[in-house]
């Protein structure tokens, strides 16, 4: 199916959570609201009209005009040939967009629907700070519960990749330099 | 040699003990085996059949830290391995000597500018003796960095400090958080 | 049979209390241990850290932990202008600079519609050195493999050979490792003279060295013991956790996206080699192996194919005068090629002046280990090499 039958396919089952959708570029993509995303996300996966099996890449994205965070999904449907010596085919492809506002960036995971989000979830948090509720690798912070770290150390502060992230001068008496114009320390 | 050290001046006693301790020292530096990035490929090829740095000394690749006399620290250095760099260093018996290979190692290299979780230099974690630079260094410059790390063997004495008396120095100018 | 050879045995039990027998826990009163894995071991190719829960010589439970090589690679990415970010591209996936390369420099000529102004010896030159890449790549992880399992000489009869390749890419580009060889617009340079005589020279020299290597390790009785069976990769596991390139291919699924159209490789006559469980069972470790050696020589053949197709290219512009100034619109795209170790993809958002908005990648290796968490519960320690080498990661492409 094509883009455009998704999205339809998507607005006629779940009507007002389906928020907006980009076909006119590069990367066509559908708008799902972060509430029922975990439905939308059962639901691609198992219809048969879908049958989204893999999930390729979650890329969290940073919209500092907009106000908001934003999590992309890009999805793959393949499935086994009929005859058996054949490779699989390709049936479609979709990139799911869910959006959420910068002050309170929580998505539900859906980590329980394809495996290879965990990680990309984890990563996510680590690097961009969307928070994945009921994510299964999770951990209490000071700010309540979110997923544990992947690539920083766990007691790393921010999230490196918002556009608004302050360079750390320092981590564990290491001192940093992270502009040109600094000269290195002296040591 | 901690027992011998600064007790006697540099004499003729010593001179020869001197001269076949060094000799047997720089011709069997035992590397650790500490690839952590892209010059780790290299430090292989070094190993691997064309290169074969046995040919001076240096081919037996050791698991283990505490085997080691030779800690090529291969590779970015990030803020999280920092700690492990530090504690691995500390696990090595004296006398022990670090190779800082590639531009990261030396300082930062192409991550130097905005490389947030990059450490600019293992020298801000452990003492560095010999600097390799390239981006990854090619074997022959690596292998110039081991016949430079003899050299540098072959000059020492037992009846001085290799650190000449500076070694707590050195090491706490070296930020200790491990 | 086995029954027979099962009474034979004394009864295992038998100093064992009878309250010791009625709770199960008790039956081997062994202690759970945390065996910290890494970051410094020989066996898990860089700094992966794995921290095991044991029981004796089980692993219960296997926990990754990564970032010890994280070098900020997406951040540098919003501050560079994408000609400038090859460098840092092949830095990824080090043993395969030149698929990462290419990875890139095609995600951005699609966003800004270069693509079709890339001259047809351009794209030959990129399938030529991105097959040779994967030679090379695969014999690193073939030597290795061996290298984890207790096996010294293969390591050494692989490096030779890839020295071989990275001669061809040194006469050519320059370097040995990372090559920022193939830019966006192309190729930073033509071919050097008689390069197509030695390349064909050394798959001939090459094509029999496989042989040489199933003989050596693939069939070795030692070495099928290690991996026959071991770490089996389930289909329906593979395509969950999203996994690509050997590995997924190991556990019999017959997907590469070199087969799929707009890909480069429509008309070249090549296999996608898949784990049929000829050892074991499908999608063990030894299936992984076997997929990667195959590769090997289906790689021969396609670079065999596109120097034939060079001969009609002579005199061709290699290098779009475009690239250095590309501006990216203000659009995203996502793009994957099939490296060796599976699909690299880079997302990259433009806003409409030379530095993009926004880079990800998405590492095959970083999908790839993600299932070790799955496979590595219920085995032995020492098959822990052997699972971490099937899956062949390369940590800088998992942290980036």
């Amino acid at each position: 199916m094509a883009p455009e039958e998704i999205t339809e396919l998507l607005k006629k089952e779940f009507g007002e959570f389906i928020v907006g959708s980009k076909f006119d570029t590069a990367h066509p993509r559908v708008g799902v609201r972060a509430d029922a995303w975990p439905e939308v996300a059962r639901f691609l996966r198992d219809d048969s009209r879908t049958g989204f099996n893999m999930l390729r890449c979650v890329t969290a994205l940073d919209l500092l005009e907009d106000d908001t965070l934003c999590a992309e999904y890009d999805l793959h449907a393949i499935r086994a040939p009929k005859s058996g010596a054949a490779p699989y085919e390709l049936i479609h492809g979709i990139c799911i967009e869910v959006s959420v506002p910068r002050n309170n960036p929580r998505i539900p995971s859906v980590a329980d629907v394809w495996r290879a989000a965990d990680w990309h979830e984890r990563e996510a948090y680590d690097l961009m700070g969307i928070i994945f509720e009921n994510h299964p690798d999770s951990m209490i912070g000071p700010n309540g519960k979110h997923p544990r770290r992947i690539l920083c150390p766990d007691d790393w502060v921010g999230h490196p990749l918002r556009k608004d992230y302050l360079f750390p001068m320092e981590y564990h008496g290491i001192p940093a330099v992270t502009e040109m114009g600094q000269t290195r320390p002296v040591h | 040699m901690s027992w011998i050290e600064n007790r006697f001046e540099e004499g003729l006693i010593i001179t020869s003990l001197d001269w076949a301790i060094n000799w047997g020292r720089r011709y069997s530096i035992w590397p650790m085996t500490f690839g952590l990035a892209c010059c780790a490929i290299e430090m292989m090829a070094i190993g691997a059949s064309r290169f074969d740095v046995d040919r001076f000394g240096a081919g037996a690749f050791r698991a283990s830290p505490r085997q080691a006399d030779l800690m090529i620290v291969a590779g970015t250095v990030t803020y999280k391995m920092a700690s492990r760099v530090k504690r691995l260093y500390n696990q090595m018996p004296e006398p022990k000597y670090v190779m800082a290979m590639g531009a990261c190692t030396i300082g930062g290299g192409p991550y130097f500018k905005n490389g947030y979780h990059v450490v600019k230099g293992v020298d801000l974690v452990v003492p560095v003796d010999i600097y390799v630079p390239g981006c990854p260094p090619r074997p022959e410059t690596l292998i110039e960095g081991i016949l430079r790390l003899q050299d540098m063997i072959k000059n020492q004495s037992l009846a001085r400090d290799r650190w000449q008396g500076a070694k707590e120095k050195v090491l706490a100018s070296t930020p200790t958080y491990a | 049979m086995a029954d027979v050879v099962l009474e034979a045995l004394p009864d295992i039990n038998a100093d064992l209390s009878a309250e010791m027998l009625a709770d199960p826990q008790q039956d081997f009163p062994t202690e759970e241990m945390l065996v910290n894995m890494g970051p410094q071991h020989p066996a898990t190719h860089g700094v992966l850290r794995v921290v095991l829960r044991t029981d004796g010589e089980m692993v219960l439970e296997a926990v990754p932990h990564l970032g010890y090589l994280h070098r900020c690679a997406e951040k540098i990415g919003e501050t560079l202008a994408p000609y400038q970010y090859i460098p840092y591209t092949d830095r990824m996936d080090y043993l395969a600079g030149m698929n990462n390369n290419l990875a890139f420099a095609e995600a951005c000529e699609k966003l800004s519609g270069l693509e079709a102004e890339i001259s047809q010896r351009a794209k030959l030159i990129r399938i030529i050195f991105a097959e040779l890449n994967r030679i090379a790549s695969h014999l690193v992880a073939f030597g290795t493999y061996g290298l984890d399992l207790g096996a010294f000489t293969p390591f050494l009869y692989a490096f030779r050979e890839r020295e071989y390749i990275l001669d061809l890419f040194e006469s050519t580009c320059g370097a040995r490792l990372t090559y920022s060889y193939i830019t966006i617009g192309g190729v930073t340079d033509d071919l050097p003279d008689k390069f197509v005589d030695v390349t064909r020279e050394f798959l001939d020299y090459f094509e029999p060295k496989v042989i040489e290597y199933n003989n050596l390790l693939t069939h070795n009785h030692i070495f099928v013991k290690r991996t026959a069976n071991v770490g089996v990769i389930t289909k329906k596991d593979a395509i969950d956790y999203a996994l690509t390139g050997p590995v997924l291919r190991g556990s019999g699924i017959q997907w590469d996206l070199r087969k799929l159209p707009g890909s480069g490789y429509e008309d070249f006559d090549f296999e996608i080699p898949f784990g049929r469980g000829e050892k074991g069972a499908v999608g063990d470790c030894w299936d992984r192996y076997y997929v990667r050696i195959c590769e090997m020589q289906e790689s021969v053949k396609i670079i065999r194919q596109a120097l034939d197709r060079l001969a009609g290219t002579e005199g061709q512009e290699v290098t779009h005068k475009k690239g250095k100034t590309l501006k990216l619109p203000a659009d995203e795209i996502y793009h994957e090629i099939e490296n060796p170790r599976g699909q690299l993809g880079f997302m990259i958002r433009g806003n409409g002046s030379v530095i993009p908005d926004r880079v990800k990648a998405r590492g095959p290796s970083f999908c790839n280990l993600s299932v070790t968490e799955r496979v590595c519960s219920g085995v032995l320690l020492g098959d822990m090499a052997a699972i971490i080498g099937s899956i062949d990661v390369v940590m800088g492409e998992v942290d980036r």
